[in-house]
C-alpha cells in the first residue's frame, strides 16, 4: 500500500478515483465513466438482462455505435431509405442493436447518421471520451481512448452485461508499464511505426498484465491521431489499456466538441486534467526505453504484430530463433504468409491495399495517404486499394480538404465508414491466399479473411505499396 | 455457472505459443446473437492442418487443452471462450494467458492455469499417453506420474468457480456503494456526467 501522499502514476490516479469498494481478496469495484457498445458483442448481453429482469443503470453514460458488420459501400438510395444488407447474419446483428438500444434507452449513432464510425473513432471525436474517465467497449481496441488520457479497455460480452447493469466492473489493478520514447522520429516514420516498433519490443505477451503509460518527448510531440494510433496498438503487446498524459495538445482537441464539457465546467475539468500527469518520482512496476532515432519505417513479415521489420530489411530466417515453440511458429509463419527467410521486404508484391481501421482511419491518416497518392497512380498489379474513413465526419473533414478526389484519381476507392478490411465481418474481405499491405492492427492468421496474408504498415507506407505494388519504402516518395 | 471443483481427464497437446482469438473462433462465425453452437468452428484454422492433435481420436472430448504462452491473445471477443466452452473444454493450461480472454474464460466457468513453460512442457509429454487432473481447491495439477504443480489463482475467481456465483448479482449487492460514488463524482466531476449527451 503507498501512503496519501506518495507519488502516483496516471494510471494509480484514474484507478484511485473511481474505487466504488476496495475489497478484501485484492479486487475492486471500479466505476466506468463511458460505455461504448457495438453490434457484435452486445447482443448476448442485452439478452441476458433481458432473461433477469434486469436494467441498464446508466444509459445516459452509454453510447451505440455499429461498425464491425456494416458494409462500407452506398447505404442509402437517392431518397435517403436504407438499402438492405445482403448478409441475413450481419443484418440481424444490426437489427439487434436498433432494438436493443431504444429498448434500454440508449442513444444510438446508426449508420445513415453523419457521425457514425468505428466506436474508437467516434468516441474521442464527440468528445464522449474525456481525460481521467474509465472508457469500456465490448472491444480489444478500447485501449484506443488512453490517447486522451482516459483509462479504456476492451471486456467481454460477461462484462458489458455487467457495465449495462451495474455501471462498474469488479477488477484487480494491473501492473504499471513505462515505456519512454525520446528523441527525433526519423523522415518518414509515424505514430504507426511507433507503435509496431513498441510492439516489437515488448512483443505480442511482453505487456500482458500491465497497464502502458507512453512518455517521453516522442509523445508531447504527437498529435491526439498519433497518439490514438499507439495506444490504439498497446493490445498488441498484450496491455490491456496504454495511456497517454492529457496535455494542452488534449484540451485543444476536446475543446468544443459535441460532447466536451462547456463554461465554467470546461475550465473546471481542464483544471483537475491538469493534475492527472504522473507525479515525479512516481514508481513504475516495469520501464522500456527506446530511442526514436532507432525507429525505421516498420512493416510485418509474420502472422504476429511483433513479427516487424523494417522495410529495408529481409525476411528473417526461423533458424535464427533460439526458443524451439517460436521457430516452429515463424516456420508456419512463412508458410502461410508464402514467403522465404532472406527475402527482401521490399521486393513482396501485394495484391490489396487497405488504408482505414481503428488504428489508421482518421484524417491526418487519410493527409499522409493523400500526400503520396497524389498525381499517382495505383499499380496495375494491384487488385483493390481501399481507403476507409474512420466516421462520417473524417469522411467529410477529407472530402472537404479534397482528398477524396486525389486517392479517387489515383485509383483508389472512397468507401463509407466502418471497420471494413480489418478483420472479415463485412463484405470487404482479402481473399485466401492473397496479400494485403493494411494500415490496420492485426495480421493474425485470416484475420482479413480465411487464408488472407497481411503486411501492418503506415498509411503512407500502404500508399507507396498501392502505388508501386510491392511494399515499399515510404522515403523513396519524399 | 456451473460450479468447478476438479476437472480429470485426456488434455489436447497443443503447445504452441500467441494462439489468438480470431484463431479460437474466426470473425465470420462471430454474426451470432446468441452464444450457443459455436464449438464446431472453434480452431478451424489449426482443424484444417494434416494430423492436428484437436482432431486426434485419441483425444476426443478433452476436458482440458495445453497451449503456449500468450494464450487468447487479440480480440476480446468472448465469442472465443463460448466456443471452448461449446467443445467441452472446462480448463485450459499455459505460461500465460491475454488479461481480457482469462477473463471470458473465467466468466464461462474455464479454468485457466497458469504454470511456467517447464512444467507446460512436461505436463505435454504426459497428456500424449495420460489424462491429466486438476484440483481447483488445492490449486494443484496432477498426473499420474506423480507430477504435482502448484497454481495461483485470484482467490475472488476461486470463490466464484468453486461456487458458480453470479457476479453480477455479487455487484448488484453493494448498489450503496455505487450510488454513493455517483454521488460523489457529482459534486467532484460534474462534467463527467453532464457532458456524456451531446448538447
Amino acid at each position: 500500500m503507498t501512503s496519501a501522499n506518495a507519488p502516483r502514476t496516471l494510471y494509480q490516479k484514474i484507478w484511485d478515483a473511481h474505487v466504488v469498494q476496495q475489497r478484501d481478496d485484492g479486487t475492486a469495484l471500479l466505476y466506468i465513466d463511458r460505455h461504448l457498445v457495438h453490434e457484435v458483442t452486445s447482443p448476448q448481453a442485452f439478452d441476458g438482462l433481458a432473461a433477469t429482469g434486469r436494467t441498464v443503470r446508466r444509459p445516459d453514460l452509454t453510447l451505440a455505435v455499429p461498425d464491425h458488420n456494416i458494409p462500407t459501400t452506398a447505404r442509402a438510395d437517392a431518397v435517403g431509405h436504407r438499402l438492405p444488407i445482403a448478409d441475413p447474419q450481419s443484418a440481424a446483428q444490426l437489427d439487434a442493436l436498433r432494438r436493443n438500444a431504444p429498448a434500454f434507452g440508449i442513444e444510438l449513432i446508426d449508420d445513415l447518421a453523419a457521425e457514425q464510425g468505428i466506436v474508437h473513432v467516434v468516441g474521442p471525436e464527440q468528445g464522449f471520451t474525456l481525460p481521467g474517465t474509465t472508457v469500456v467497449c465490448g472491444d480489444s481496441h478500447t485501449a484506443s481512448h488512453g490517447a486522451l488520457g482516459a483509462l479504456g479497455f476492451g471486456i467481454g460480452t460477461s462484462e458489458v452485461e455487467h457495465v449495462l447493469a451495474t455501471q462498474t466492473l469488479l477488477l484487480k489493478r494491473s501492473k504499471s508499464l513505462e515505456v519512454r520514447v525520446d528523441g527525433q522520429l526519423g523522415p518518414g516514420v509515424t505514430p504507426k511505426d511507433v507503435a509496431l516498433a513498441i510492439v516489437a519490443r515488448l512483443t505480442a505477451a511482453g505487456g500482458a498484465g500491465y497497464v502502458a503509460e507512453y512518455t517521453g518527448s516522442v509523445f508531447r510531440a504527437m498529435s491526439i491521431e498519433g497518439r490514438l494510433t499507439v495506444c490504439n496498438m498497446s493490445i498488441e503487446a498484450g496491455a490491456r489499456a496504454g495511456l497517454v498524459a492529457p496535455d494542452d495538445s488534449t484540451f485543444a482537441y476536446l475543446e468544443g466538441r459535441p460532447r466536451s464539457p462547456k463554461g465554467a465546467d470546461w475550465d473546471r475539468a481542464v483544471a483537475y486534467w491538469r493534475t492527472l500527469a504522473s507525479d515525479p518520482g512516481a514508481v513504475y512496476d516495469k520501464t522500456v526505453v527506446i530511442d526514436a532515432a532507432t525507429i525505421a519505417p516498420l512493416v510485418t513479415w509474420g502472422t504476429s504484430p511483433d513479427d516487424v521489420v523494417a522495410i529495408t530489411g529481409i525476411v528473417p530466417d526461423p533458424a535464427a530463433f533460439d526458443d524451439p515453440a517460436r521457430r516452429a511458429a515463424a516456420e508456419k509463419s512463412l508458410t502461410y504468409m508464402g514467403l522465404i527467410a532472406g527475402q527482401r521486404m521490399q521486393d513482396v508484391a501485394v495484391d490489396r491495399i487497405f488504408i482505414g481501421s481503428c488504428t489508421n482511419s482518421r484524417i491526418e491518416d487519410l493527409r499522409a495517404a493523400a500526400a503520396v497518392a497524389r498525381g499517382r497512380h495505383v499499380a496495375s498489379g494491384v487488385k483493390q486499394a481501399l481507403v476507409v474513413p474512420g466516421s462520417g465526419l473524417v469522411k467529410r473533414q477529407a472530402e472537404a480538404e479534397g482528398l477524396d478526389r486525389i486517392f479517387i484519381e489515383a485509383g483508389f476507392e472512397w468507401r463509407e465508414p466502418g471497420c471494413s478490411m480489418c478483420l472479415a465481418m463485412n463484405p470487404d474481405k482479402v481473399p485466401a491466399g492473397e496479400r494485403c499491405a493494411s494500415t490496420s492492427n492485426r495480421n493474425f492468421v485470416g484475420r482479413q479473411g480465411p487464408g488472407s496474408r497481411t503486411h501492418l504498415l503506415s498509411p503512407a507506407m500502404a500508399a507507396a505499396a498501392a502505388v508501386t505494388g510491392r511494399l515499399t519504402d515510404v522515403r523513396e516518395f519524399a | 455457472m456451473r460450479p468447478i471443483d476438479t476437472i480429470e481427464g485426456k488434455a489436447y497437446p497443443l503447445g504452441r505459443p500467441n494462439i489468438d482469438t480470431d484463431v479460437i473462433i474466426a470473425a465470420h462465425h462471430l454474426k451470432t446473437i446468441t452464444r450457443e453452437g459455436l464449438g464446431r468452428f472453434a480452431f478451424e484454422t489449426i482443424r484444417a492442418e494434416p494430423g492436428n492433435v484437436l482432431d486426434d481420436p485419441a483425444y476426443a472430448g478433452a476436458p482440458i487443452l495445453i497451449a503456449g504462452d500468450n494464450y487468447g491473445c487479440g480480440s476480446s471477443r468472448e465469442h472465443a471462450a463460448w466456443a471452448m466452452a461449446d467443445m467441452g473444454l472446462r480448463a485450459v493450461i499455459a505460461p500465460s494467458f491475454s488479461d481480457i480472454h482469462a477473463g471470458n474464460a473465467f466468466k464461462n466457468g474455464i479454468l485457466t492455469v497458469v504454470l511456467p513453460q517447464a512444467q507446460v512442457d512436461r505436463l505435454l509429454e504426459v497428456a500424449k499417453e495420460f489424462p491429466i487432473a486438476i484440483d481447483l481447491e488445492s490449486q494443484t495439477v496432477t498426473t499420474p506420474y506423480q507430477d504435482r504443480f502448484r497454481f495461483e489463482i485470484d482467490p475472488f475467481r476461486k470463490e466464484c468457480l468453486l461456487k458458480g456465483l453470479d457476479e453480477i448479482g455479487i455487484t448488484l449487492a453493494m448498489d450503496d456503494a455505487i450510488t454513493a460514488h455517483e454521488a460523489k463524482m457529482r459534486v467532484e466531476t460534474p462534467w463527467v456526467e453532464g457532458a456524456a449527451r451531446a448538447a
